[in-house]
């Protein structure tokens, strides 16, 4: 698996989200599974059961941070005190890279706890970078950006999404989280191609990517994490890891949770799509060398 | 950067005011005009959707998410206040007191001020229900709040009285309750669990489930709890009025020889030495101490 700067040169595998309802499971049956991504944001407290778990995991799995409110899209000043729980708990964790997402959330202080659209404008673009700096630069470990899920679009938008996302990873020097499902959600909220997108992302700074499950209304997706990986997504999944390589790959299930082993079989449907890609590889190095 | 900013401020105005008729976005704007010119003005359309109905999605998942919160943080305000009592003042303290953390583990805050802000939010009970709100969000606390390390009997050698501090754990708070809502929360819980494990597969049992929560509001009777953690399992323990007060006297930082002072006040002429040190022996074994500045 492609191990680069951006991801800390590693090469972790297949992991799953560490989710409350399998804390049990884990610490009793020890499964083993490649490695876990924690939401950030569930340990940067003071104490008291979240750490005792966490302490537990980490002396027996391999785990990278996930946040979702650093909010690097917003105007604000990056938040100082989630500055330093983040760096705290990093150290705590020994995580290879951190991750947060392309989007905004919080003005004046006050937070939406929500994953907001950007405009995709060049000035856009800066601040967002500038703070995607200031946060690898404080906390000294790299940091990949993940593209999120959108149900609206700004009329004050310069270029498409996927060009924003370019222009952000370039000026911030940093990597890419990328996430096929939000792909795939978005291209049908907005009438994209998912492939355009996949095609014309830098795939040398691609550090980790995600799949999830979504949900289908009228008009529109909602990206739910609350269903097994549909067709379209692990077929994106098959050609983001032609592009990139088979990196570090993570499967999101955050709402009716199923049981542990359900969620880490459905993980694992990866693997397919990995051996797939090195198949094709192995073919095209055979007929390129006959 | 200025123009960024004040489409962002617009942004969240629209989506964090609260959902009107339906769960809909509100048909005016704070001006008067239409929602749906104000929204078609930043937001834009597409084949299936108008600029009104992309941005009552992020409407909605806002109160939806924020709501659902508090109501996971606050069983024992439901208890009290009932399904529709309980969703207002939700979201009237959540007009008033929006986020202000990254984490929603702090959303409830500062509910306890806006109670005693905004009473007719709780009437007519309005002490039972500033009384529950501190008890829930001293759980909060409780559960994931700082831990010292705890004094051991080696740090006491040699001290005296009238100048050794000690300090609780800041995890733990102490309150002085005019209802028995620890009990009356247990109960909440137990009956939550009971209704949880009958009603399995559907999706109407949640309504049944929340009509049938309420038990038996308790009656008024002073009561003084601390909520503390052992073992990072959560719990309440009731305390008797002068351990109350010497509890309270340690936490804000009086020596131990004033804390006796101050609780044993009305109890001078019993000789509650062998009490006091059996409370202390607890105490200490539950970790509760530790150094004071």
């Amino acid at each position: 698996m492609p191990a680069n700067r951006f991801n800390g040169y590693t090469d972790l595998g297949i992991g799953i989200g560490l989710r409350v309802p399998h804390y049990h499971h884990i610490l009793t049956r020890k499964p083993v599974v490649d490695w876990f991504e924690i939401i950030s944001e569930n340990y940067m407290c003071d104490g008291g059961r979240p750490l005792q778990v966490l302490d537990q995991i980490l002396e027996q799995y391999k785990t990278v941070q996930h946040g979702v409110s650093m909010y690097f899209g917003s105007t604000d000043r990056v938040n100082r005190e989630h500055l330093k729980r983040l760096k705290r708990l990093a150290e705590r964790t020994k995580t290879p890279f951190l991750s947060d997402h392309l989007c905004w959330g919080s003005i004046d202080g006050t937070y939406t706890h929500d994953l907001l659209p950007m405009p995709y404008t060049f000035a856009a673009a800066k601040v967002t970078a500038e703070h995607v700096r200031e946060v690898q630069d404080y906390v000294g470990i790299p940091v990949c950006v993940e593209n999120v899920s959108s149900y609206a679009e700004f009329h004050e938008s310069e270029m498409t999404e996927w060009e924003f996302l370019s222009e952000v990873v370039e000026q911030a020097d940093c990597g890419i989280l990328l996430d096929v499902n939000n792909i795939y959600v978005s291209s049908k909220n907005h009438s994209f191609d998912p492939y355009d997108y996949l095609n014309n992302v830098p795939h040398e700074r691609v550090g980790q990517i995600h799949v999830a499950g979504h949900s289908k209304y009228e008009k529109y997706i909602l990206d739910t994490h609350d269903h097994p990986v549909l067709d379209p997504v692990w077929k994106m999944y098959a050609h983001a890891i032609r592009l990139c390589g088979p990196t570090n790959t993570l499967l999101e299930w955050d709402a009716h949770i199923p049981s542990f082993d359900e969620v880490h079989a459905e993980a694992l449907k990866a693997n397919r799509f990995i051996k797939q890609v090195v198949r094709e590889e192995k073919g095209a190095h055979a007929i390129a060398t006959a | 950067m200025r123009r960024l900013r004040e489409l962002q401020r617009l942004t969240a105005t629209a989506l964090m005011r609260p959902l009107g008729r339906g769960n809909h976005t509100q048909t005016k704007w704070t001006d008067g005009r239409a929602m749906t010119q104000v929204a078609a003005e930043f937001i834009k359309p597409n084949d299936r959707l108008s600029s009104y109905e992309r941005l009552e999605i992020y409407n909605r998942q806002y109160w939806f998410r924020v709501l659902d919160c508090l109501y996971d943080d606050y069983p024992g305000l439901l208890a009290i206040l009932g399904e529709r009592k309980f969703y207002k003042l939700r979201i009237a303290y959540l007009t008033r007191y929006p986020s202000t953390s990254f984490s929603l583990r702090n959303l409830g805050s500062k509910l306890e001020q806006f109670l005693t802000e905004e009473p007719p939010w709780s009437h007519p009970l309005e002490a039972m229900v500033l009384d529950m709100a501190r008890f829930e969000w001293a759980q909060v606390v409780a559960f994931d709040g700082d831990a010292k390390k705890p004094l051991s009997v080696d740090d006491l050698l040699g001290k005296g009285p009238s100048n050794l501090r000690l300090t609780l754990q800041p995890y733990i708070t102490l309150l002085n309750m005019g209802y028995p809502l620890d009990d009356f929360v247990i109960a909440v819980k137990k009956r939550k669990r009971a209704m949880r494990s009958e009603a399995s597969n559907a999706m109407e049992g949640e309504h049944k489930e929340r009509a049938a929560r309420r038990p038996r509001l308790p009656k008024p009777q002073q009561v003084f709890v601390a909520v503390h953690r052992f073992q990072n399992d959560l719990y309440y323990k009731r305390l008797t009025p002068i351990q109350y007060r010497l509890l309270a006297a340690f936490r804000d930082g009086t020596t131990i020889e004033s804390a006796c002072e101050v609780a044993l006040t009305e109890e001078a002429d019993v000789d509650i030495a062998p009490q006091l040190r059996g409370w202390f022996q607890t105490w200490m074994e539950l970790g509760w101490f530790c150094r004071g500045e």
